[in-house]
């Protein structure tokens, strides 16, 4: 895909099955440096599987991941856990930590990743707080005592909290309103763009998609069947992206739908 | 036939697997506390909550064995005027078996049920997945803390178990069947050896280790959101009771069988 530069990630030939559910089936995708990435598709189609062998959270059957230009598949715990010290990651529940109050859930990478004091990492956390528009007053309390916009500022918060190369952000406006989704993908592109970060976002929001993405890849049945810039996707001519993006039932895709 | 010697033998290969899983589990985990960085603040919390707050439940369980050991240890002895032997008895059953059993079993409902409920849900919400990528090694942080507070805590829970529960015997006897207090302590005494309160110690260490290691397993390894997580804790308590029970015999029969 890009000639001369290395890619930040370097995804080839990605395979990865569960039991006989082939996910990812061969597939092939590059992100520049700095350059944000949104991966488009529909539920099942193997998005999270995607994120999830690249951070190393499952090991992919075949293919390669590079990261930098290093590879990254069959990496051990320890550098494999450097590594992770370049990217922050959103999940898509938020995956805050219950037991712990926010400030701890924002810190909890540079007290137990990386080792720093507590004192410091509680001030960095509480900056961090203030970059995702969250007052002082929200990192004493607890993630149940927030409503799901606030986890996700969270979220965000500890994503960047020890300013990362690469972010990945996994569905980042799924179960927010339209008007908190639009505050979430505000802060996703001034937080990435603060950070000269590279970022990496799968979802199903087209909304979230075009605003955040300067680059969007489709994936169906386990392969990038389009990528391009972000302002070129209405003019595709394929008629699966075109199928995805209007949200047409009727298409090339056809949802798996079992009778009762 | 062939069908039913098929599934005894897939059962006992699956059995077979799953203890080598559990096995692979454990070792994996406590490898980890081999080098820095130590969760010594995370340890503690566990240890806090096996131990201080399993105490309730398990000195009421402890002063209830006790009271109704002495009850029936009396009546039998009685039939061949052999009352005397009532504090005796209840002192080597507390120590040697009913306190590391009652305690274990008592834990394993409580403590293991709620770690196996707590990692369970951490891994159907990708808390787990969001400790590695924050580079902190799950086992290190969520199973070493659990594993080392369930070996080091249980025994001192069993210590404070004995002596409840010979407290609940002492109480049946000198209250309820009229022996003279004095006389009642010097026979729990009398009899006993340090081997008895150790050999209950070292069987606490070992359920302690069974309940934690059940609980972070089957939390560790649960699927499918909330039934999995239901599954999980019934799975740990489950196999944390019965294993209880197994090893149970088993450092019986290792430490006092002659």
């Amino acid at each position: 895909m890009n000639g001369a530069v290395t890619p930040k990630i370097a995804v080839r030939g990605l395979r990865k099955s569960f039991g006989r559910n082939r996910v990812l089936d061969g597939l092939d995708i590059d992100c520049a440096a700095g350059e944000s990435l949104v991966v488009i598709g529909g539920s099942g189609t193997g998005k999270s599987v995607l994120v999830k062998c690249i951070l190393g959270l499952l090991r992919p059957d075949q293919g390669s991941v590079r990261i930098d230009g290093a590879e990254t598949v069959g990496l051990r715990r320890k550098p494999r856990e450097r590594l992770l010290q370049k990217c922050g990651v959103l999940f898509q529940g938020s995956a805050l930590f219950d037991s712990l109050r926010v400030w701890e859930n924002v810190a909890f990478g540079l007290i137990h990743g990386r080792g720093m004091e507590r004192e410091a990492a509680k001030e960095i956390a509480f900056a961090k707080l203030g970059a995702v528009g969250l007052g002082p007053e929200t990192g004493e309390l607890r993630p149940a005592e927030l409503s799901g916009g606030m986890q996700k500022r969270v979220a965000l918060a500890r994503a960047i909290a020890a300013d990362p190369e690469i972010i990945f952000f996994d569905e980042p406006t799924t179960g927010l309103d339209p008007i908190m989704g639009d505050v979430i993908n505000d802060l996703i592109l001034k937080c990435v763009r603060e950070l000269g970060a590279t970022a990496v976002s799968i979802t199903h929001d087209m909304v979230s998609a075009r605003k955040i993405g300067d680059r969007i890849a489709m994936i169906h049945k386990g392969r990038i069947i389009w990528h391009g810039p972000a302002a070129e996707i209405d003019h595709s001519d394929n008629p699966y992206v075109d199928q995805f993006i209007h949200g047409r039932a009727e298409g090339p895709i056809h949802m798996e739908i079992r009778a009762l | 036939m062939l069908k039913a010697l098929a599934s005894i033998g897939a059962a006992f290969l699956g059995f077979l697997a799953a203890t080598g899983h559990i096995v692979i589990f454990a070792v994996t985990a406590l490898a980890t506390g081999l080098s820095p960085p130590f969760h010594v603040r995370a340890t503690l919390r566990q240890m806090l909550d096996i131990g201080y707050f399993s105490l309730p439940v398990v000195g009421l369980t402890a002063i209830f064995t006790g009271m109704v050991l002495a009850l029936q240890s009396y009546t039998g002895f009685s039939r061949f005027a052999a009352e005397s032997a009532v504090a005796t008895v209840v002192v080597l059953s507390v120590t040697r078996e009913l306190g590391p059993v009652i305690a274990g079993l008592m834990v394993a409902g409580r403590v293991g049920a709620a770690m196996a409920a707590e990692i369970g849900t951490m891994r159907v919400t990708d808390q787990i997945d969001a400790l590695t990528t924050l580079s902190t090694d799950p086992l290190r942080y969520l199973v070493l803390p659990r594993l080392l507070a369930g070996l080091v805590t249980l025994p001192l829970l069993v210590v404070v178990a004995d002596i409840i529960g010979v407290f609940g015997g002492y109480l049946v006897g000198v209250y309820k069947f009229g022996f003279n207090p004095e006389a009642y302590l010097a026979r729990t005494e009398q009899y006993l050896e340090t081997s008895d309160v150790v050999s209950g110690l070292v069987k606490a260490a070992v359920f302690g280790f069974i309940v934690a290691l059940m609980g972070c397993y089957h939390g560790y390894h649960s699927r499918g959101g909330a039934q999995g997580v239901g599954q999980a804790t019934t799975y740990a308590v489950v196999s944390a009771s019965i294993l209880i029970l197994v090893f149970d015999y088993g450092i019986t029969q290792a430490l006092f069988a002659r």
